[in-house]
């Protein structure tokens, strides 16, 4: 098991346990959504973030919830968990109900929660980085002191949306962090191959920006000591920075995923780097958690997203009439 | 309420109904390539930076997904931009934007949060632009749930519609035609003359037929109107469509029950574009038993637009054949 190479957090062990209760929603929710898939109980399409716990929780752990924005991908399950999602809203969306997030109308591509500053999820890998930077502008013409995390996977560094808007947000000092979350591949297609740099975080200096790289993006406190430096230098007003973290996804890139592309025994390699037994012995070797507190925790977890699936199943499917409804705003 | 009204061209009209809304909203902005000291590629923000500053009349690099991407974004956190397309062939590098992103937020959020985005763009041919800046585009637009088209085609019209699009809360595609921003008329001065989206306007009564059409060509069905009504003794009601989503189909329906006779035209490709979609509903209406010859289409040329003048000119409805269009139907011919 590697260890936590991070010195001692100065962060409350408050702080810390909630994170750890975050990464361990995101797991139990995903891994609990793979067998409800399994087992034919989720109509369509979902992309999960097992593996990547971490790598979302340290980031958005750092910046200031209800006031500062994201903007999600399509792997956005962890994005939304971590910025505190409603469990039961969310699995119920994820299901197609009338009680979900969206109605039922977006599912778990779509996931938004607008009051608590998740702009959303996008099927359109680079979608959510012209968002990013206007939501961004909003708050410089508004001078409001929000700061937008924009979330994007690896394969997105190669849209040209990723050049238009970096440029942009540089130019106009705009207040956004890039954050690539650089799982090694695009479906198959492994990263390496298709950039021909080293990382994508180099190429933060075409646009005159600072590059921040993460390298274990599976160590919850590198991720949140780095993000904590960022959020600082962007709320500053010094304009945008692009971060890169290295993680891996345990799972398939979707349900219909063969796997084909990469062996079993890389895959058990990154499950040895597990971000959630890392802080977990992180949190009882430094004497900031009792086992026993841990446990109450995992358990708390489990039964949150128990629940969840209660609530969803339990909920009604949308009337027909409501797919007509939402289209425009009155 | 002022009943003023003042001769001006459409270029004037843009200018004073965004004008007026930036004055009326702090929240209303405009950006784009050259808006700023240049005053628009076709001089529609003229002496707009001098009023507003280089915040709210903003000047971008010339990145049309970041320029899109960015004014959706605005939209759904407050603002409301206004985005100078300039040439409507380069919205095709906003569609991601605009068709994935704009016009499906809201749906597929279930319908938490609006945005309040208005993209003006420079349409048609008649300059000598050729093939990749001279398209009307709307059809693409129409086809998509979730946005609103509008194609106004005098000056009035066009300071009331821009007004209305600002005010509106969803992504609209506002078609301005590049051979008629010199075009004059006679427009009213109040700042509160915001006209309806979603209504057609009669701009010629007549009963033995009806001649359907929209932006740059209802000058000029307008004139052929009334010189085969003085000619030939032929009463011509003219429907200017000026909303093409959300469609005036009562307007139109009416119209052809009246006369029994109908003609559309647009200055757009005649395969796939938006008058097919207007004969296609009048076909499937109960105005089918009014008709009494066939629903006839005249439009622009299957062909990219070409660069050589007379070769242009004879690719797009001429006031000349709206004529012969209109007699054909007529004479049942």
């Amino acid at each position: 098991m590697a260890k936590t190479k991070s010195k001692k957090s100065e962060l409350t062990k408050e702080k810390m346990l909630h994170m750890h209760r975050l990464m361990l929603d995101i797991r139990n929710f995903d891994n609990k959504v793979n067998r409800l898939v399994k087992k034919g109980k989720i109509p369509g399409m979902t992309h999960f973030s097992v593996g990547e716990e971490a790598a979302n929780v340290g980031a958005i752990g750092a910046i200031r919830k209800g006031f500062d924005m994201i903007t999600s991908n399509h792997r956005g399950h962890g994005q939304s968990i971590a910025l505190e999602i409603d469990l039961n809203g969310m699995m119920a969306e994820i299901m197609g109900k009338a009680t979900g997030t969206c109605k039922g109308k977006g599912g778990s591509m779509h996931i938004a929660d607008l009051d608590g500053g998740n702009l959303g999820a996008n099927g359109i890998v680079g979608g959510g980085m012209g968002m990013a930077i206007g939501a961004a502008l909003t708050q410089k013409m508004k001078k409001t002191g929000k700061i937008i995390l924009c979330c994007f996977g690896d394969g997105a560094v190669n849209e040209g949306t990723f050049h238009e808007t970096l440029n942009m947000a540089s130019i106009w000092k705009l207040p956004v962090i890039f954050y690539s979350i650089n799982n090694m591949y695009g479906i198959s297609t492994p990263i390496k191959s298709v950039i021909n740099i080293d990382y994508n975080y180099q190429r933060a200096s075409a646009y005159g920006v600072p590059g921040h790289f993460i390298e274990d993006g599976n160590d919850l406190l590198a991720v949140y000591n780095k993000f904590e430096e960022v959020v600082q230098y962007v709320r500053d007003g010094n304009g945008p920075v692009l971060v890169e973290a290295i993680t891996y996804r345990w799972l398939g890139h979707s349900t219909s995923d063969p796997g084909k592309y990469r062996t079993k025994e890389e895959v058990d390699e990154w499950k040895k780097k597990d971000p959630i037994e890392r802080f977990k012995g992180y949190l009882i070797e430094n004497k900031i958690a009792t086992a026993s507190e841990i446990e109450a925790i995992e358990k708390a977890s489990e039964d949150a997203v128990e629940e969840s699936v209660k609530f969803a199943l339990s909920s009604p499917e949308p009337t027909l009439e409501s797919a007509f409804e939402d289209i425009f705003a009155d | 309420m002022e009943n003023n009204t003042k001769l001006m061209s459409v270029r004037d009209a843009i200018i004073m109904a965004m004008s007026e809304e930036m004055r009326r909203d702090e929240n209303v902005f405009l950006m784009g390539e050259d808006v700023g000291i240049f005053g628009g590629d076709f001089g529609t923000s003229v002496g707009m930076l001098e009023e507003f500053g280089k915040e709210r009349v903003r000047d971008t690099p010339i990145s049309e997904n970041a320029i899109s991407g960015a004014a959706i974004g605005a939209a759904m956190t407050g603002m409301r931009p206004i985005v100078d397309v300039t040439f409507m062939d380069f919205i095709v590098y906003m569609m991601d934007n605009i068709v994935n992103q704009a016009a499906k937020t809201r749906y597929m959020y279930g319908g938490k949060g609006q945005i309040p985005v208005v993209f003006r763009a420079a349409a048609g041919g008649g300059v000598g632009s050729a093939a990749q800046h001279s398209q009307s585009l709307e059809a693409w637009f129409t086809h998509i749930p979730g946005l609103k088209v509008i194609a106004p085609g005098t000056p009035a019209d066009v300071k009331g519609l821009l007004k209305a699009a600002v005010r509106d809360n969803n992504p609209v595609i506002f078609l301005e035609y590049k051979a008629q921003y010199n075009m004059k008329g006679e427009v009213p001065l109040d700042p509160e003359f915001v006209l309806p989206i979603g209504k057609a306007d009669i701009k010629k009564e007549g009963k033995d037929v009806t001649v359907i059409t929209y932006g740059r060509m209802l000058e000029r069905v307008i004139q052929a109107a009334n010189e085969v009504e003085e000619a030939e003794g032929v009463s011509v009601e003219v429907v200017d469509l000026r909303t093409l989503a959300p469609l005036d189909k009562e307007a139109v329906l009416e119209s052809v029950k009246k006369t029994g006779k109908v003609l559309l035209v647009n200055d757009a490709h005649k395969t796939g574009g938006f008058i097919g979609e207007v004969a296609a509903m009048i076909a499937e209406s109960d105005a089918f038993d009014y008709l009494d010859g066939r629903i006839l289409r005249l439009a622009g040329e299957d062909v990219p637009i070409p660069y050589n003048q007379t070769l242009e000119t004879a690719m797009i409805p001429s006031v000349a054949r709206i004529k012969k269009y209109i007699l054909k139907l007529v004479n049942n011919r």
